[in-house]
């Protein structure tokens, strides 16, 4: 049977402008992805459980409320700390350009900024799942 | 470490790992289950099913908290519905369930329908044997929720929960339709709202019938999820229920017909793999279809001869 | 409007004209002529459109009934629009530095900015605000934040407004304990409280409580200030968010309508008197892209509004039946791509308000999409106000699109449009089902995909994200950065007013709010009390929480 993509969508911090994340949400599902999105204020903690729980391929997160410093490291050091760090992790953002350059540099997968198209975002994720090897037996 | 090796020593990972596999019918998915199998049967599974906004994600979400605070350990499935047009899926009621403890005693999986229409995705149940075999005492199951009758969740637990809000004005309509057939307890939840009491009144009304010929009395809660209110009343008669069903045997009876529906499905899905399998090699399918088609033959008297040179089973008529 | 044969001349005409058009309709300059919002534009509006057109019954005079050319007599001529520009940032003494550069530049009202925390109703030392203070505007946990914000400014003499929505008594609470110190009478203050949530609800998220409570922490401020500060705008009902989330024109219109109307019927019914208190509403409108669409929507909103407020809520004093409204010009309308363009769009969409009568307006900076304005990008915004009112003629006759085939027809369009959400809204059981139900999150939602959607099959063209690209930019002009280390400063300050202030006395204020909160007593009031005693915000929320419940978002994806 086919292996559906899953990917979580998260709102970490504490603003509330989820406009991009649900259009995101939204193209994601006509790309024939399966989306958990698990709604505003979510701490670390929670979506990095929720992204375990639901084993998805792909954790993405948006932040415009200036806290990508502090939150998107946060994420990645709780992935690794559980062993989930073969969960992609990508973002989107009001992020200036030396902040993606730092982020991705430490682990964050890919970052679009204001003006990137949802059309990118899928072929962007298509790809980086389909380049991930999964190193495991199931039985 | 195999991940299923993982799995049976307790990691949370793999049993999600094991999740996908099942859900994504990967080679070998049978041999995991079968694998699981003898070590399931031991949690009890309630399902809540209503119409959409009526609060179900909530309501999971609140007595999950009250069993928890048992100190149970609860496994959480919630479904919602693949989009026909694009097979993909938004899941949402993650949204209503935040701030569970992350300690391992909860596990909560969003699954997608995946073209199923009966309430439940098709591997729903396999996930839950998965669940089951993992350790969880509870295993709370939400339908879709599309407003019409559910009926996979019958199949699948040992309580049902009819969840409805005072706005489903044609709720006695939807008994009608059958939903009074699945229900073991109505929880009419969002009770604050203007006519909570009348849709009360009018269901306890037409189920004073058929509380007449049960055992079971039916009952109707009226519970806010939200506030938290009258939950611990919800929980009650779940306990109830399952009470009742352990001491009257209906609980064997009913999971010995889950066991013959599920070899049934079991045997029903090789068998369907078999025709398509094997049909290719006994006849030339388009020959034959082109041969009804131009009228030379039909489908009832090829069927079954085809049906014999495949299995050697004589239909029965 | 037009006379009957000057209608059937253009008529004959018209046939004419229709043979050589229909030749060079083949070409089109553009895919689609649609609106901003999607709504299809016809390629020419004559008489023919205004046929049943009745002038005193649609337009009248400005500063009269239904004040769609206006709500003064003389509009721009006597007094600009107020010049208000939006900000604040870092520590609270950052903050009132640029209040200080900005009155210095000829701004005319202040307006404060809080960052996230303050708005969420936690402290800056809370786990939640790890990461976030200071950061989209200034960070207040006690009176005494609020008094370095507004040192050396007189607040007798000011106009504020603040932009706080669930704990807006709060921040309400202690500005009026500032006034107290400098020996302002609370009568004299004069401002505006953004404290609409139920926007917050519909668009931008920014909640804490349930919306019944929510409601209730509304209507007692609203009778506080009717009797104690009587010049105070209690509400500033929000539509710029609804647009920002992505709704189209007419849902912004009518949704924010909504809202107003939903605060007013509240009042009432809270025992409250419709002319009383409905003068000191006033309303916030986005000003987006499509030039004739906003014009239309701010002269529609003003009749829907004025026949309402005189047929539906009875107000008898003609000052109510006015719509008041600040313009912000479109934040989500402008591009990280070659920035400066911004500085275009803003001032097409700062004209668009003006010439839809604004009573205020704030500019965009051209530096929005990527950080808070820097000091030179905030001057640019605020000089493209100056240049509008002094340099293009356009203040020196009221409403000049009046008359206009094209612009009446889209205002009544977007009136009717409006009417028909207003109607679906009450059909649905008002405002509150409607968020319950996540009817507006989901339109809302609908419109923004639609949107994104059209720029995407390149339907739309958006300067410099999907055509007019430069390749490999570079970006010049500068970019503020906050200080890293404002949390800490902040996070210090805070304990430091903990640990020298009287916590017997915060105690008991707060049990007082508690029991205020629990009866009827008036909780703005209770709350006056606790911030004078440098009650913390977060410890103020904290006490209502549990007796209010907190807010969790439908599913509405």
């Amino acid at each position: 049977m086919s292996e559906k993509i899953r990917v979580l969508l998260a709102k970490p911090g504490l603003d509330g402008h989820d406009r991009g994340i649900k259009v995101i949400a939204a193209a994601f599902r006509d790309a024939g992805f399966e989306v958990i999105y698990t709604g505003l204020r979510q701490t670390p903690e929670n979506i990095v459980n929720a992204a375990i729980q639901e084993d998805v391929d792909a954790v993405g997160v948006s932040i415009l409320s200036g806290a990508h410093m502090t939150l998107f490291p946060a994420i990645l050091n709780l992935l690794k700390e559980k062993k989930a760090d073969q969960i992609i992790l990508f973002g989107g953002g009001i992020i200036p350009d030396e902040d993606v350059a730092a982020l991705e540099k430490s682990g964050v997968d890919k970052l679009f900024t204001p003006g990137a198209t949802t059309e990118e975002t899928v072929k962007y994720l298509r790809e980086a799942v389909a380049k991930r090897k999964r190193d495991e037996k199931i039985i | 470490m195999t991940v299923l090796e993982k799995f049976l020593s307790g990691d949370q990972a793999a049993l999600a790992r094991i999740i996908t596999f099942i859900e994504d019918r990967q080679e070998k998915y049978r041999e995991v289950l079968a694998r699981l199998y003898p070590q399931s049967g031991r949690a009890v599974k309630i399902g809540f099913t209503g119409p959409p906004g009526a609060g179900k994600s909530s309501l999971v979400n609140s007595i999950a908290r009250l069993l928890l605070a048992r100190g149970h350990r609860i496994g959480i499935i919630a479904v919602d519905p693949t989009s026909p047009f694009t097979g993909g899926a938004l899941l949402g009621d993650r949204i209503r369930m935040v701030d569970m403890p992350t300690d391992g005693s909860v596990y909560i999986r969003s699954m997608a329908t995946r073209g199923s229409s009966g309430g439940l995705a098709a591997a729903t149940g396999n996930v839950a044997t998965a669940l089951d075999a993992f350790g969880f005492d509870f295993i709370l199951i939400e339908t879709v929720g599309v407003g019409q009758v559910e009926l996979d969740i019958v199949d699948t637990c040992d309580t049902v929960i009819v969840v409805l809000v005072p706005e489903s004005g044609d709720a006695i309509q939807a008994l009608k339709a059958g939903l009074m057939e699945i229900a073991d307890i109505f929880a009419i939840n969002k009770a604050d709202r203007p006519g909570s009491e009348n849709i009360v009144a009018e269901l306890n009304m037409v189920l004073e019938l058929k509380r007449n010929k049960i055992e079971w009395d039916l009952p109707v809660i009226a519970t806010e999820a939200i506030n938290n209110k009258n939950i611990d009343r919800l929980l009650e008669k779940i306990d109830a229920h399952l009470g009742y069903i352990k001491t009257s045997g209906l609980f064997e009876k009913h999971r010995r017909e889950q066991i013959k529906n599920k070899l049934f499905g079991v045997m029903q899905f090789h068998f369907n793999n078999l025709i398509r399998q094997e049909i290719g090699r006994i006849t030339d399918l388009d020959k034959v279809i082109s041969d009804i088609y131009e009228g030379k033959s039909d489908p009832f008297t090829v069927g079954e001869s085809l049906l014999k040179k495949i299995s050697g089973i004589q239909p029965l008529h | 409007m037009i006379e009957k044969d000057a209608l059937k001349s253009l008529d004959e005409k018209k046939k004419n004209w229709e043979k050589k058009a229909e030749k060079l309709r083949q070409v089109k300059s553009r895919p689609r002529f649609i609106t901003v919002s999607g709504e299809e534009v016809k390629e020419l509006y004559t008489p023919e459109d205004l046929k049943n057109f009745d002038y005193n019954e649609k337009l009248g005079l400005p500063g009269e009934f239904p004040y769609t050319r206006g709500i003064h007599h003389t509009m721009y001529r006597s007094r600009l629009w107020t010049m208000r520009q939006f900000s604040g940032m870092g520590t609270p003494r950052q903050t009132n530095e640029r209040y200080h550069y900005l009155l210095n530049h000829g701004q005319t009202g202040l307006s404060v900015a809080f960052d996230l925390p303050t708005l969420m109703g936690f402290d800056s030392d809370h786990v939640r605000s790890l990461g976030e203070v200071g950061k989209c505007g200034v960070a207040v946990d006690t009176l005494a934040d609020m008094e370095i914000i507004f040192d050396g400014i007189n607040l007798g003499e000011v106009s504020t407004s603040m932009t706080i929505n669930a704990p807006a008594s709060i921040l309400l609470a202690m500005y009026l304990a500032v006034a107290e110190k400098q020996g302002i009478p609370f009568a004299k203050l004069r401002g505006t409280l953004q404290n609409d949530i139920l926007k917050e609800y519909i668009a931008q998220k920014e909640w804490i409580f349930p919306p019944r409570p929510s409601i209730r922490l509304i209507t007692d401020m609203m009778s506080f200030c009717t009797d104690h500060v009587p010049q105070w705008n209690t509400i500033s009902i929000s539509g710029y968010h609804i647009r920002e989330a992505g709704s189209t024109a007419a849902q912004e219109l009518a949704f924010t309508l909504a809202d107003g109307f939903a605060y007013i019927e509240a009042a009432i019914a809270d025992g409250q008197d419709v002319d009383k208190f409905a003068t000191r509403l006033s309303f916030f409108f986005n000003a987006h892209q499509d030039f004739f669409e906003e014009i239309a929507k701010y002269r529609a909103a003003r009749r829907i509004y004025a026949r309402r407020m005189r047929d539906k809520y009875k107000a008898k004093d003609e000052r109510n039946w006015l719509l008041r409204f600040h313009t912000q010009t479109a934040g989500c309308s402008l591009t990280a791509q070659q920035p400066e363009n911004n500085i275009v769009r803003t001032a097409l969409e700062a004209l668009s308000a003006v010439l839809g009568g604004t009573q205020s307006l704030h500019t965009n900076s051209m530096d929005e999409t990527m950080a808070l304005p820097s000091d030179k990008a905030a001057l640019i915004a605020l000089r493209t106000q100056h240049v509008i009112a002094c340099e293009t003629g356009v203040v020196n006759t009221i409403d000049p699109l009046a008359g206009s085939y094209f612009v009446e027809s889209m205002t009544d369009k977007m009136e009717a449009d409006a009417e028909k959400y207003l109607d679906e809204i009450d059909r649905r059981g008002g405002v509150l089902k409607c968020i319950d139900e996540g009817y507006f999150q989901r339109e809302i939602a609908r419109a923004a995909y639609r949107y994104q959607q059209e720029i995407e099959r390149g339907e739309r063209i958006i300067v410099g994200i999907n055509d007019y690209l430069v390749e490999d930019e570079v970006i010049t002009i500068p970019i503020l950065k906050i200080d890293e280390t404002v949390e800490r400063e902040q996070v210090a300050s805070l304990r430091k007013i903990k640990s020298g202030r009287d916590n017997d006395k915060v105690k008991r204020t707060l049990d007082d709010l508690a029991m205020a909160a629990k009866g009827n007593g008036n909780t703005l009031k209770a709350m006056l009390d606790c911030v004078r005693v440098y009650a913390t915000e977060g410890e103020i929320v904290d006490t209502l929480r549990p007796i209010f419940g907190e807010y969790i978002e439908p599913p509405i994806i």
